[in-house]
């Protein structure tokens, strides 16, 4: 896309025994859209409060535009936050909540403090609230507002300031589903109208595969796969990404020989390779890969447990040979009914053994994980975020 | 259920008419009538004899406030951003002396100010006397402390500092931390951090810091005459002895309590008024 603005090279965090993160390595380009995706704990706020200036990684440095600016406080940081709670000023109206960063004392050149002109601090704000759509709202006090239109003040407030870069943290956390949805869209055109690089902090998989250009996965202080959102979904690296990013079936496979993978005891077409002779992986099978066909013409068979409508399609859960399956289709295969399913090549992704096999892909325990997983507003990071930001 | 429980309250409804409601009616009525019973404004008319200690009261006690916000609110700030450990032993040493009865307290200054006082005699023991005597060809043998104005507002300092510093405390420890964050995020210096979010943001401690020392401070009286030494009277003194001293005319008494209680009301609101979009902005 275009050139490195930030690294993090061997960056470790840690407060007292406690590693928070583990030898971290990354760097993002100039104007794209980053984000940061994990579960509560794995690093990613403190990711994100590094770069901010808040942090100073236990060992490490962090480079911005090849500077290191480890030691550089976060108000002399080309960098502003959107901060969680938006942390608005209680006691400024909506204008001057923006107007915040404009009226501080810059340092020009020969080293002089200038304050900007009131006409361009003005005419900032107002574009500004142009750009999050809050026009005639710059009165308004920061209590009269929305959670939507709070949010917006917050993003319009550090984007006023001219950033290079904008770290978000969760910003959208505190909204309902379709204001979320609308909310992605509007940061996503900001960010482009504005060319400006976002790091995007959510433990929101949709959001993450939804906005970004790249996708940071992350969990136990290290980043476990980067790559664009078609990369982590297609190819997850291991079974924590597979899981993490969508739906996934994961089985313990033998990979006999590039293009043949063995499940079940039964030989599949696949479209991996490079693994060793019967190298035991972990194969990963979408819900949405699997065909479902008469049982005489299945490569595999099983019975149906469980149904349950989602109105685009019916996810089903099916036992084969004492492991469940969560399949989605269209069409209805009542419980109890024998099934067989067929898996195209371009449907099954084959990965190394990692440290996660095992722990993750199996729906025998579906009803309490499923039911999490479908309800919007199940956070698992409510609270616990806490422990990772002091 | 819940006009069951305001019940309970009707006690202390009864109890507020008749020690609080009351007086003031009776304070009214005495103001505005003479000892033989009928209406007059006359007491009032007299308060002109008095302008001087009027204006003492007020300035000694805007005086102390002063000093108690400029010393109270660094301990304060001090207090809730440095760690539990100094949070604990500064609430020590600001409650302590508040558990020595106040009498004694003023008294202990007395002692330290006197003329033979503990100060006069450390500062002989010193040299301090000989020292300036023989610079300035002086001869002092003692600073004169107790009596003077400046004794009396340091008395009211040690007594009511507590009362600044508590309230200016309680709002900066409950300040949101990511306001903090926020503020250096958007290219703020400690200082500016200060000045543009923590001191307004801390202005309803202030106010209430205030109202706690000048009230109090206005309507002194033991304070005054104990180191005040009789020279420095103020209202507190004036409205006693006009009810239990030898110059006896509650009626001259109330009149002088109404123009003060009407005063320092006047002073709140003007204040309170002043203070509102902060203690709004508080309450998110």
């Amino acid at each position: 896309m275009s050139k490195e603005l930030i690294r993090l090279a061997n960056c470790t965090m840690a407060f007292d025994d406690e590693v928070v993160l583990d030898n971290i390595n990354l760097y993002i380009k100039d104007k794209e859209f980053l984000t940061l995706l994990g579960p509560s704990g794995c690093g990613k706020t403190t990711t994100l409060r590094i770069i901010g200036g808040f942090q100073t990684p236990t060992s490490g440095d962090v480079f911005f535009d090849g500077v290191r600016i480890n030691a550089v406080p976060p108000h002399k940081r080309a960098i502003n936050t959107v901060f969680q709670k938006y942390a608005l000023f209680p006691h400024l109206n909506v204008y001057e909540n923006i107007a915040f960063g404009l009226r501080i004392p810059k340092v020009d050149g020969k080293g002089k403090k200038v304050k900007l002109p009131e006409e361009e601090i003005h005419q900032r704000v107002m574009e500004m609230l142009e750009v999050v759509n809050l026009r005639g709202f710059e009165k308004r006090h920061i209590t009269q507002l929305s959670g939507g239109q709070q949010q917006r003040v917050a993003i319009a407030r550090a984007l006023v300031n001219k950033p290079k870069v904008l770290l978000l943290d969760e910003p959208l956390g505190a909204l309902d589903l379709k204001l979320r949805k609308d909310m992605q869209n509007e940061l996503k055109r900001i960010q482009k109208a504005m060319e400006i690089t976002f790091i995007y902090v959510t433990h929101d998989q949709e959001e993450a595969l939804a906005m970004s250009d790249t996708v940071v996965v992350m969990d136990a202080g290290k980043i476990q796969q980067i790559g664009t959102p078609e990369d982590i979904y297609n190819e997850p690296k291991n079974a924590f990404v597979a899981d993490f990013i969508g739906e996934s079936n994961i089985i313990d496979g033998i990979m006999r020989a590039d293009g043949v993978v063995e499940i079940f005891n039964r030989k599949f077409q696949c479209l991996d390779g490079g693994f060793a002779k019967d190298e035991p992986v972990d194969v990963v099978i979408r819900p949405e890969d699997v065909d479902i066909v008469p049982e005489d013409q299945g490569q595999l068979k099983g019975t149906v447990t469980n149904v349950t409508f989602k109105g685009m399609q019916y996810d089903i859960i099916v036992d084969f040979y004492g492991f469940k399956w969560l399949i989605q289709t269209t069409d209805l295969s009542p419980v109890g009914s024998r099934i067989g399913i067929k898996i195209d090549p371009d449907g099954i992704h084959v990965m190394k053994k990692s440290q996660y096999s095992g722990m993750f892909g199996d729906y025998s325990s579906y009803s309490e994980e499923y039911e999490e997983i479908s309800d919007a507003s199940f956070d698992p990071e409510e609270d616990q975020e806490g422990g990772d930001e002091e | 259920m819940k006009n069951k429980l305001s019940l309970f309250a009707v006690p202390y409804v009864i109890w507020m008419a008749l020690l609080v409601v009351a007086p003031i009616v009776m304070v009214v009525i005495y103001a505005f009538t003479t000892a033989d019973g009928g209406f007059s404004l006359s007491n009032f008319a007299r308060m002109g004899t008095y302008a001087v200690i009027f204006t003492r009261s007020f300035k000694l006690a805007l005086i102390a406030t002063a000093i108690c916000l400029l010393v109270g609110y660094p301990v304060a700030y001090a207090m809730a951003k440095e760690g539990p450990g100094f949070q604990r032993i500064a609430s020590v040493l600001i409650m302590l002396p508040m558990w020595v009865n106040f009498l004694l307290r003023t008294y202990a200054w007395m002692s330290i100010l006197e003329k033979n006082g503990l100060l006069n005699q450390l500062f002989s023991a010193m040299g301090l006397f000989d020292l300036i005597n023989s610079v300035f060809g002086t001869n002092i043998q003692y600073f004169k402390m107790i009596g003077t104005s400046g004794a009396v507002v340091l008395g009211m300092v040690y007594n009511y500092l507590p009362f600044m510093i508590l309230p200016i405390y309680s709002v900066i420890i409950k300040l949101d931390n990511s306001l903090l964050e926020a503020a250096r995020d958007l290219g703020a210096n400690s200082a500016g951090v200060f000045r543009k979010v923590i001191l307004p943001l801390s202005l309803p401690g202030v106010l209430s810091g205030i109202t706690m020392v000048f009230v109090p401070s206005v309507s002194t009286f033991a304070i005054s005459r104990l180191l005040g030494g009789g020279t420095q009277m103020m209202l507190g003194d004036l409205i006693e002895q006009q009810f239990l001293g030898g110059a006896y005319n509650p009626h001259l008494g109330s009149a002088i309590a109404l123009v003060m209680m009407v005063i320092v009301v006047v002073c709140m609101w003007v204040m309170n008024h002043f203070g509102e979009g902060e203690e709004q902005a508080v309450m998110l």
